[in-house]
């Protein structure tokens, strides 16, 4: 081990070292070994138990929840951080084992460079990149790297949502395991006279791309100047920094979409983690997406219909992923992020990592127990899920906008698309040739359903822009800006001509929406109790909409 | 003879993880971690601490580490007198929970490792 300081003359000292409390336990799980790492509350594990329970806990939570099919491709999101490196690593492992227990689909790994959203030089990014084409390569896999950028060259059908397979039942799973089983043993059996053993069959089943890992139709060329600018300008006029995350997300989540449709993955494993999710959970509630809990920190998310999320790493706190990547030698790279170096309250997803982690410094079941609430979450509508409801989507993270449409009526002849809004991302068109999916689909959303809004019994305060606003232009209410005075998210100004020199990314608002509430109940959380509550339309309009995503 | 607990300590005192990436030589990595942006990008620093009186503790430790090896932003590395929630501490390649957290009296040749958890996903 490298960190051990052998170069030193020094002699030990003759005394013997004082007794350490602690260390004269042995690990609770075989008794004997010598504990290197203590999990939960005071559970002391040794090294090799410690990797049985890290392995056997990914293992248990694919085999648990029973998605992925065997022969499925599958798409591994790796950000070169500790959690996902981890989940590659465990799926490197998983596919190597023997044939009774080995992982049964395939892998391919796309990783998104993010540097122009934060701000590296393309030495930097170009440094990162080839650190990261390494280890890919040590990996195997076939991969895909896609810069950031290209989320402006994205098809306008990324924002559809492809209708939802039937819900595979128990049996269907039993079954398309028994005959893929039968299909090897059926391969192994003709293949036995050449290959020596029945895994070198499966072996060549399962990997057609390792002699060609990157994929030729997406050829590595870097993104143009021109994108990496409009990038950074779209970054740049979000102006807060919680309002920046999200979009980035919302961006990385479509580019990672269609890296799968493209090339036929029909699910896509990101390396979320326990802490994690936790921390996501109460971000989520603090930005106003209660309604949506479930599908982001569930295990699996089916929102985009024909491609699958699932979080395997679901399971695995951070402290348990660090120790397995420092004792196993798991590769990883590091890449900085918007957040890097960011002061505590820079951003709500700062403030809420470091009150997650400061509880669960005094009290080490909170992450745990915020987990486990998670757990509990229900998707709604409850029965005939499989069917996703047929409603508008939200532009940006694609779940089902939780307004009542049925308060919604067409648009008064006077409004014409440019009266409304436009809604431009921080470049002017020529540069960009293929419009944009906003450019072209938002302007066609408005046109054809244009909410009425109606006012008010009596006028509110003013105040510079109520979230409530946005679900009416095609955003779900916290995709777009944290909460807050709106003024500061550039994302959303309020009348007027924008102060930006450059068309920046802009949504203009007609003066007589001004402080306007959309009808409609708040979002409720659906904790899995009894059926689903049925919203009621409210007559007077939204007077509870500044507190979305309380519990009903 | 001197007595022990003025004889000075040395020992290593290294930030994030030796990421193993085949190939590449360490000085021409770009980054490496999370915790070592803090430390002026340097991953491992050989340290020998000056004997004292009182006898050495990580506690002691992270006082000389703000003072001495810390190049900007404290309080993204250290919190009150322990390290801000999120960084694990390894002294000797196990848990310091294991070892007394901020009470373990350091030995000659300990190698202690900080790596962030905050960083990544």
């Amino acid at each position: 081990m490298c960190q051990v300081g052998e170069d030193y003359a020094e002699p030990a000292s003759e005394e013997p070292p004082p007794r350490q409390p602690g260390r004269e336990q042995k690990c609770v799980k075989c008794k004997e070994g010598l504990p290197v790492v203590v999990i939960r509350a005071g559970d002391a594990f040794c090294r090799d138990c410690f990797k049985a329970f890290y392995i056997h806990k990914f293992r248990a939570v694919l085999g648990k929840n029973r998605l992925i099919f065997p022969g499925e491709k599958v798409l591994l999101a790796w950000s070169g951080g500790p959690s996902s490196s981890s989940m590659v690593w465990q799926v490197l492992e998983g596919l190597s084992r023997e044939s009774a227990k080995r992982l049964r689909f395939v892998p391919g790994i796309v990783c998104i460079d993010e540097g122009a959203a934060c701000g590296l030089s393309p030495e930097a990014r170009a440094k990162t990149l080839a650190e990261m084409k390494l280890i890919l390569q040590t990996v195997g896999f076939p991969w895909h790297v896609v810069a950031l950028e290209e989320v402006f060259d994205l098809p306008p059908s990324v924002l559809r949502c492809f209708a939802q397979e039937p819900v595979e039942t128990e049996g269907a799973y039993k079954a398309a395991v028994d005959s893929f089983l039968q299909q090897q043993h059926v391969l192994g059996a003709e293949g036995a006279g050449d290959s020596p053993s029945l895994a070198q069959g499966e072996e060549q089943l399962s990997w057609p791309c390792t002699q060609d890992p990157q994929n030729p139709q997406s050829p590595d060329r870097p993104p143009t100047a021109a994108q990496t600018e409009a990038l950074s300008r779209l970054f740049d006029s979000v102006k807060t920094l919680t309002a920046k995350e999200e979009l980035l997300q919302a961006l990385r989540t479509h580019l990672i979409l269609h890296v799968a449709r493209t090339h036929g993955y029909s699910k896509v494993m990101t390396g979320d983690s326990c802490t994690r999710l936790a921390i996501k959970l109460m971000t989520s509630l603090a930005l106003g997406r209660g309604a949506f809990l479930a599908w982001d920190t569930g295990f699996s998310d089916e929102r985009h219909g024909d491609v699958v999320v699932v979080r395997p790493m679901r399971e695995h706190t951070l402290k348990e992923v660090a120790f397995y990547n420092h004792l196993f030698a798991v590769p990883s790279v590091f890449t900085p992020a918007l957040d890097t170096k960011a002061p505590e309250k820079a951003s709500i997803h700062r403030l809420m990592e470091a009150f997650m982690l400061r509880l669960q410094d005094q009290f080490p079941s909170t992450v745990s127990t915020v987990y486990r609430t998670s757990e509990k979450l229900v998707k709604a509508p409850r029965h005939g899920c499989a069917a996703s409801p047929p409603g508008p989507r939200c532009l940006l993270c694609m779940c089902a906008l939780d307004i009542d449409t049925a308060g919604l009526c067409l648009p008064s002849p006077g409004c014409s698309e440019e009266g409304i809004g436009e809604w431009v991302l921080g470049f002017s068109s020529p540069l960009v040739p293929s419009a944009p999916l906003y450019l072209q689909t938002v302007p066609r959303l408005l046109g054809l359903r244009l909410p009425c809004i109606c006012p008010r019994r009596s006028p509110p305060p003013h105040r510079p822009l109520h979230p409530a606003v946005l679900q009416g232009w095609g955003g779900c209410r916290a995709a777009v800006g944290g909460p807050g005075p709106a003024r500061g998210a550039a994302l959303l100004s309020q009348g007027g001509p924008p102060s930006l020199r450059h068309r920046a990314a802009v949504l203009r608002l007609p003066r007589e929406h001004e402080g306007l509430a959309l009808r409609g109940p708040p979002a409720t959380l659906h904790l899995g109790r009894g059926p689903a509550p049925q919203p009621e339309l409210l007559p007077q309009g939204l007077h509870r909409a500044a507190d979305p995503g309380v519990p009903g | 003879a001197t007595p022990p607990a003025s004889r000075s300590l040395r020992g290593s005192v290294s930030l994030g993880d030796e990421a193993v990436c085949p190939g590449i030589e360490a000085h021409d990595r770009a980054w490496r971690g999370g915790a070592e942006l803090l430390f002026d990008g340097v991953k491992k620093h050989q340290v020998t601490l000056p004997g004292q009186e009182e006898p050495w503790d990580i506690r002691n430790l992270l006082v000389w580490i703000k003072k001495n090896l810390l190049k900007e932003r404290p309080e993204l590395f250290i919190q009150g007198d322990s390290v801000r929630p999120g960084i694990l501490v390894l002294i000797n390649d196990a848990d310091w929970e294991l070892l007394g957290e901020l009470d373990y009296q350091l030995q000659d040749q300990d190698s202690i490792l900080f790596i962030s958890t905050l960083h990544g996903g």
